[in-house]
Protein backbone atom coordinates (compact mmCIF):
# COMPACT_ATOMS: atom_id res chain seq x y z
CA UNK A 1 0.00 0.00 0.00
CA UNK A 2 3.15 2.63 0.77
CA UNK A 3 4.71 1.79 -2.70
CA UNK A 4 1.41 2.46 -4.60
CA UNK A 5 1.20 5.93 -5.16
CA UNK A 6 -2.38 5.28 -5.82
CA UNK A 7 -3.63 3.46 -3.08
CA UNK A 8 -1.49 5.33 -0.27
CA UNK A 9 -3.66 7.64 1.15
CA UNK A 10 -0.51 9.91 2.90
CA UNK A 11 -0.36 10.98 -1.21
CA UNK A 12 -3.67 13.07 -0.73
CA UNK A 13 -1.54 15.40 1.17
CA UNK A 14 1.23 15.09 -0.80
CA UNK A 15 -0.77 16.77 -3.70
CA UNK A 16 -2.27 18.87 -1.76
CA UNK A 17 0.79 20.26 -0.81
CA UNK A 18 1.92 20.58 -4.01
CA UNK A 19 -0.90 22.98 -4.30
CA UNK A 20 -0.32 24.79 -1.43
CA UNK A 21 3.78 25.17 -2.93
CA UNK A 22 2.11 27.15 -5.47
CA UNK A 23 -0.14 29.62 -3.92
CA UNK A 24 0.45 32.91 -2.14
CA UNK A 25 0.50 33.45 1.59
CA UNK A 26 0.78 35.99 3.80
CA UNK A 27 1.46 39.66 3.29
CA UNK A 28 4.20 39.34 1.72
CA UNK A 29 1.80 37.47 -1.19
CA UNK A 30 4.36 35.04 -2.03
CA UNK A 31 4.19 31.29 -2.70
CA UNK A 32 7.35 29.22 -1.46
CA UNK A 33 7.65 28.49 -5.63
CA UNK A 34 8.44 32.05 -6.02
CA UNK A 35 11.49 31.76 -4.00
CA UNK A 36 12.48 28.09 -4.23
CA UNK A 37 11.45 27.21 -7.77
CA UNK A 38 10.35 23.80 -8.80
CA UNK A 39 9.97 21.23 -6.01
CA UNK A 40 12.71 19.40 -6.92
CA UNK A 41 15.24 21.93 -5.50
CA UNK A 42 13.92 20.20 -2.07
CA UNK A 43 15.10 17.30 -2.88
CA UNK A 44 17.32 16.28 -0.30
CA UNK A 45 16.42 18.60 2.27
CA UNK A 46 14.04 16.22 4.22
CA UNK A 47 17.14 13.70 4.17
CA UNK A 48 19.11 15.89 6.41
CA UNK A 49 16.84 17.96 8.85
CA UNK A 50 16.59 18.53 11.86
CA UNK A 51 19.30 20.54 10.70
CA UNK A 52 21.38 23.40 12.83
CA UNK A 53 19.87 27.15 12.03
CA UNK A 54 22.12 29.71 12.55
CA UNK A 55 20.07 32.20 13.19
CA UNK A 56 18.41 30.42 16.53
CA UNK A 57 21.86 29.12 17.45
CA UNK A 58 20.00 25.80 17.72
CA UNK A 59 18.50 22.70 15.52
CA UNK A 60 15.32 23.10 13.74
CA UNK A 61 12.65 20.42 12.41
CA UNK A 62 11.46 20.82 8.87
CA UNK A 63 7.92 22.11 9.97
CA UNK A 64 10.00 24.62 11.92
CA UNK A 65 12.21 25.50 9.30
CA UNK A 66 8.82 25.92 7.35
CA UNK A 67 7.30 28.50 9.72
CA UNK A 68 10.80 30.40 9.41
CA UNK A 69 9.82 31.33 6.27
CA UNK A 70 6.55 31.66 6.08
CA UNK A 71 6.55 34.02 9.35
CA UNK A 72 9.93 35.85 7.96
CA UNK A 73 9.50 35.43 4.24
CA UNK A 74 5.93 35.18 3.59
CA UNK A 75 5.08 37.20 6.62
CA UNK A 76 2.14 34.83 7.21
CA UNK A 77 1.20 33.00 10.91
CA UNK A 78 2.90 30.22 11.95
CA UNK A 79 1.45 26.53 11.70
CA UNK A 80 1.30 23.97 14.10
CA UNK A 81 2.61 20.82 13.60
CA UNK A 82 -0.63 19.20 13.30
CA UNK A 83 -2.21 22.17 11.12
CA UNK A 84 -3.23 20.46 7.60
CA UNK A 85 -1.62 22.67 5.51
CA UNK A 86 1.44 22.14 7.64
CA UNK A 87 1.45 18.59 7.34
CA UNK A 88 0.72 18.70 3.63
CA UNK A 89 3.55 20.91 3.00
CA UNK A 90 5.99 18.61 4.84
CA UNK A 91 4.86 15.73 3.41
CA UNK A 92 5.43 17.02 0.12
CA UNK A 93 8.92 18.61 0.95
CA UNK A 94 9.80 15.23 2.39
CA UNK A 95 8.62 13.36 -0.62
CA UNK A 96 10.91 15.17 -2.62
CA UNK A 97 13.48 13.32 -0.94
CA UNK A 98 11.90 9.28 -1.22
CA UNK A 99 14.58 7.24 -1.42
CA UNK A 100 17.31 9.44 -0.27
CA UNK A 101 18.99 7.89 2.54
CA UNK A 102 19.17 9.94 5.57
CA UNK A 103 22.30 12.01 6.44
CA UNK A 104 22.34 13.79 9.84
CA UNK A 105 23.42 17.08 10.27
CA UNK A 106 27.55 17.37 10.81
CA UNK A 107 28.22 21.07 12.14
CA UNK A 108 29.99 20.13 14.93
CA UNK A 109 27.04 23.30 16.83
CA UNK A 110 24.17 20.53 16.38
CA UNK A 111 26.39 17.85 18.53
CA UNK A 112 25.11 19.24 22.54
CA UNK A 113 21.60 19.22 21.37
CA UNK A 114 21.78 15.49 19.65
CA UNK A 115 23.41 14.25 23.24
CA UNK A 116 20.45 15.88 24.59
CA UNK A 117 18.04 13.63 22.52
CA UNK A 118 20.07 10.73 23.44
CA UNK A 119 19.77 11.43 26.87
CA UNK A 120 15.85 12.16 26.39
CA UNK A 121 15.42 8.50 24.54
CA UNK A 122 17.16 7.19 27.59
CA UNK A 123 15.25 9.06 30.41
CA UNK A 124 12.75 7.02 32.57
CA UNK A 125 9.61 8.92 32.37
CA UNK A 126 6.32 8.42 33.43
CA UNK A 127 3.47 6.54 35.69
CA UNK A 128 5.30 3.40 34.09
CA UNK A 129 9.20 4.99 34.37
CA UNK A 130 9.59 3.51 30.86
CA UNK A 131 12.45 5.58 28.56
CA UNK A 132 12.10 4.51 24.63
CA UNK A 133 15.03 2.84 24.84
CA UNK A 134 13.15 0.40 27.51
CA UNK A 135 11.83 -1.08 24.75
CA UNK A 136 12.61 0.31 21.24
CA UNK A 137 15.94 -0.32 22.10
CA UNK A 138 16.12 -3.18 24.52
CA UNK A 139 13.29 -4.72 22.87
CA UNK A 140 13.39 -4.25 19.16
CA UNK A 141 11.93 -7.22 17.66
CA UNK A 142 9.74 -8.63 20.45
CA UNK A 143 6.62 -8.06 21.20
CA UNK A 144 4.30 -6.47 23.70
CA UNK A 145 0.81 -8.27 24.12
CA UNK A 146 0.68 -9.63 21.15
CA UNK A 147 2.46 -6.27 18.88
CA UNK A 148 5.69 -6.14 17.51
CA UNK A 149 7.87 -3.55 19.02
CA UNK A 150 9.50 -1.89 16.17
CA UNK A 151 12.93 0.05 16.08
CA UNK A 152 10.79 3.41 16.36
CA UNK A 153 12.59 4.71 13.22
CA UNK A 154 10.98 7.91 12.14
CA UNK A 155 12.38 7.80 8.33
CA UNK A 156 8.78 7.71 7.28
CA UNK A 157 7.27 10.98 8.55
CA UNK A 158 5.06 12.43 8.43
CA UNK A 159 3.07 9.68 7.64
CA UNK A 160 -0.68 8.06 6.72
CA UNK A 161 -1.31 5.58 10.37
CA UNK A 162 -4.83 3.47 10.16
CA UNK A 163 -5.36 4.11 13.75
CA UNK A 164 -5.44 7.80 13.35
CA UNK A 165 -7.41 7.48 9.64
CA UNK A 166 -4.93 10.61 8.49
CA UNK A 167 -1.33 11.93 8.34
CA UNK A 168 0.12 12.61 11.43
CA UNK A 169 3.63 14.10 12.27
CA UNK A 170 6.66 12.82 14.37
CA UNK A 171 5.46 15.24 17.25
CA UNK A 172 1.84 13.57 17.36
CA UNK A 173 3.46 9.78 17.40
CA UNK A 174 5.78 10.73 20.10
CA UNK A 175 3.05 12.55 22.15
CA UNK A 176 0.96 9.18 21.93
CA UNK A 177 4.27 7.44 22.84
CA UNK A 178 4.36 9.41 25.80
CA UNK A 179 0.63 9.09 26.91
CA UNK A 180 1.54 5.67 26.43
CA UNK A 181 3.86 5.48 29.15
CA UNK A 182 1.69 7.68 31.16
CA UNK A 183 4.09 10.86 31.10
CA UNK A 184 3.51 14.10 30.17
CA UNK A 185 3.87 14.92 26.62
CA UNK A 186 6.16 17.71 25.80
CA UNK A 187 4.48 21.01 24.90
CA UNK A 188 4.01 21.70 21.25
CA UNK A 189 6.47 24.39 20.81
CA UNK A 190 9.34 22.49 23.46
CA UNK A 191 13.08 22.74 21.81
CA UNK A 192 12.98 19.07 23.67
CA UNK A 193 10.95 17.55 20.59
CA UNK A 194 13.31 18.77 18.29
CA UNK A 195 16.48 17.66 20.21
CA UNK A 196 14.62 13.98 20.23
CA UNK A 197 13.56 13.94 17.09
CA UNK A 198 17.18 15.26 15.89
CA UNK A 199 19.10 11.94 17.85
CA UNK A 200 16.16 9.67 16.51
CA UNK A 201 17.23 10.43 13.24
CA UNK A 202 20.97 10.20 13.59
CA UNK A 203 19.69 6.56 15.09
CA UNK A 204 17.91 5.74 11.80
CA UNK A 205 21.28 7.35 9.22
CA UNK A 206 21.34 5.96 6.06
CA UNK A 207 17.62 4.66 6.01
CA UNK A 208 15.75 5.73 3.32
CA UNK A 209 13.33 8.48 3.50
CA UNK A 210 9.64 6.70 2.79
CA UNK A 211 7.54 9.46 3.04
CA UNK A 212 4.34 9.75 2.96
CA UNK A 213 4.77 5.79 5.18
CA UNK A 214 1.92 4.14 6.13
CA UNK A 215 1.64 2.50 9.30
CA UNK A 216 -1.45 0.47 10.89
CA UNK B 1 -13.19 20.25 -3.19
CA UNK B 2 -11.80 17.79 -1.51
CA UNK B 3 -8.86 16.17 -3.11
CA UNK B 4 -9.20 13.20 -5.00
CA UNK B 5 -6.60 10.11 -6.08
CA UNK B 6 -7.59 8.85 -9.77
CA UNK B 7 -5.68 6.03 -11.32
CA UNK B 8 -6.75 5.54 -15.19
CA UNK B 9 -4.40 4.15 -17.68
CA UNK B 10 -3.68 7.07 -20.09
CA UNK B 11 -3.95 4.66 -23.13
CA UNK B 12 -5.46 1.28 -23.59
CA UNK B 13 -6.57 -0.86 -26.47
CA UNK B 14 -10.18 -1.41 -28.12
CA UNK B 15 -11.48 -3.86 -25.77
CA UNK B 16 -8.95 -4.22 -23.22
CA UNK B 17 -10.16 -4.72 -19.28
CA UNK B 18 -8.23 -1.81 -17.77
CA UNK B 19 -8.20 -1.36 -13.86
CA UNK B 20 -9.77 1.93 -12.72
CA UNK B 21 -8.66 3.51 -8.69
CA UNK B 22 -10.22 5.91 -7.38
CA UNK B 23 -9.76 8.18 -3.78
CA UNK B 24 -11.61 10.47 -2.03
CA UNK B 25 -10.43 12.72 0.96
CA UNK B 26 -12.77 12.49 3.49
CA UNK B 27 -13.10 11.31 7.20
CA UNK B 28 -15.84 9.59 6.95
CA UNK B 29 -17.08 10.15 10.22
CA UNK B 30 -19.52 7.09 11.45
CA UNK B 31 -21.45 8.82 14.03
CA UNK B 32 -20.85 6.40 16.28
CA UNK B 33 -18.05 8.24 17.35
CA UNK B 34 -18.08 10.40 20.83
CA UNK B 35 -16.07 13.63 20.80
CA UNK B 36 -14.57 15.84 23.70
CA UNK B 37 -17.54 16.02 26.81
CA UNK B 38 -19.27 12.98 25.44
CA UNK B 39 -20.92 15.17 22.34
CA UNK B 40 -21.42 12.53 19.41
CA UNK B 41 -19.79 13.21 16.50
CA UNK B 42 -22.39 13.14 13.73
CA UNK B 43 -22.57 11.16 11.24
CA UNK B 44 -21.02 12.72 7.92
CA UNK B 45 -20.34 10.18 5.02
CA UNK B 46 -19.60 9.73 1.20
CA UNK B 47 -22.73 7.52 0.38
CA UNK B 48 -22.67 7.24 -3.37
CA UNK B 49 -19.55 6.94 -5.45
CA UNK B 50 -20.89 6.72 -9.84
CA UNK B 51 -18.09 6.44 -12.41
CA UNK B 52 -19.62 7.39 -16.05
CA UNK B 53 -17.61 6.42 -19.11
CA UNK B 54 -18.61 6.94 -22.87
CA UNK B 55 -22.38 8.04 -21.65
CA UNK B 56 -22.74 5.07 -19.42
CA UNK B 57 -22.54 4.27 -15.96
CA UNK B 58 -19.99 1.99 -15.63
CA UNK B 59 -19.64 1.55 -12.27
CA UNK B 60 -21.89 2.28 -8.99
CA UNK B 61 -20.98 1.79 -5.22
CA UNK B 62 -23.42 2.33 -2.30
CA UNK B 63 -20.87 3.58 0.85
CA UNK B 64 -22.04 2.80 4.57
CA UNK B 65 -20.44 3.72 7.57
CA UNK B 66 -18.14 1.22 7.99
CA UNK B 67 -16.07 1.94 5.38
CA UNK B 68 -12.78 3.99 6.68
CA UNK B 69 -11.93 6.97 5.78
CA UNK B 70 -10.45 8.17 2.40
CA UNK B 71 -12.51 5.66 1.09
CA UNK B 72 -10.44 3.71 -1.79
CA UNK B 73 -12.58 1.55 -4.89
CA UNK B 74 -11.08 -0.66 -7.55
CA UNK B 75 -13.06 -1.67 -10.58
CA UNK B 76 -12.16 -3.28 -13.85
CA UNK B 77 -14.16 -1.36 -16.92
CA UNK B 78 -14.11 -2.14 -20.84
CA UNK B 79 -12.01 0.49 -22.78
CA UNK B 80 -13.98 1.15 -25.60
CA UNK B 81 -13.16 4.70 -27.03
CA UNK B 82 -11.18 7.41 -26.06
CA UNK B 83 -12.93 9.75 -23.95
CA UNK B 84 -13.29 10.94 -20.17
CA UNK B 85 -14.00 9.04 -17.10
CA UNK B 86 -16.12 10.90 -14.60
CA UNK B 87 -16.69 10.03 -11.24
CA UNK B 88 -19.19 11.30 -8.48
CA UNK B 89 -19.24 11.31 -4.59
CA UNK B 90 -22.20 12.21 -3.27
CA UNK B 91 -22.20 13.30 1.00
CA UNK B 92 -25.15 12.64 2.91
CA UNK B 93 -26.11 16.26 2.83
CA UNK B 94 -26.21 15.95 -0.98
CA UNK B 95 -23.34 17.85 -1.58
CA UNK B 96 -21.47 16.09 -4.89
CA UNK B 97 -17.83 15.98 -5.69
CA UNK B 98 -16.55 15.39 -9.23
CA UNK B 99 -13.36 14.67 -10.73
CA UNK B 100 -12.40 12.98 -14.13
CA UNK B 101 -9.62 11.36 -15.77
CA UNK B 102 -8.98 11.13 -19.94
CA UNK B 103 -8.25 8.14 -21.52
CA UNK B 104 -7.04 7.22 -25.66
CA UNK B 105 -8.28 3.99 -26.58
CA UNK B 106 -6.82 3.27 -30.31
Amino acid sequence: MQEDDTANPGMLWVLEGEQLWQQAAGEAGRSCQDCHGAATSMRGVAARYPAFDTGRSRPVDLAGRINICRTGHQRASPLGHEAPDMLALTAFVAHQSRGMPVVPDQDPRIEPFRENGRRIFEQRMGQLDLACSSCHQAHAGNRLGGSAITEGQVNGYPLYRMEWQSLGSLRRRLNNCMIGIRAEPFPEDAPEMVDLELYLTARGAGLPIETPAVRP
Amino acid sequence: MLRTLLSVPKTARRGEIIQIRAMIAHPMETGHRMGPNGVEIPRKIINRLVCTYAGEEVFAADLHPAISANPFITFHTVAVESGILSFAWTEDDGAVHLAQAEIVVE
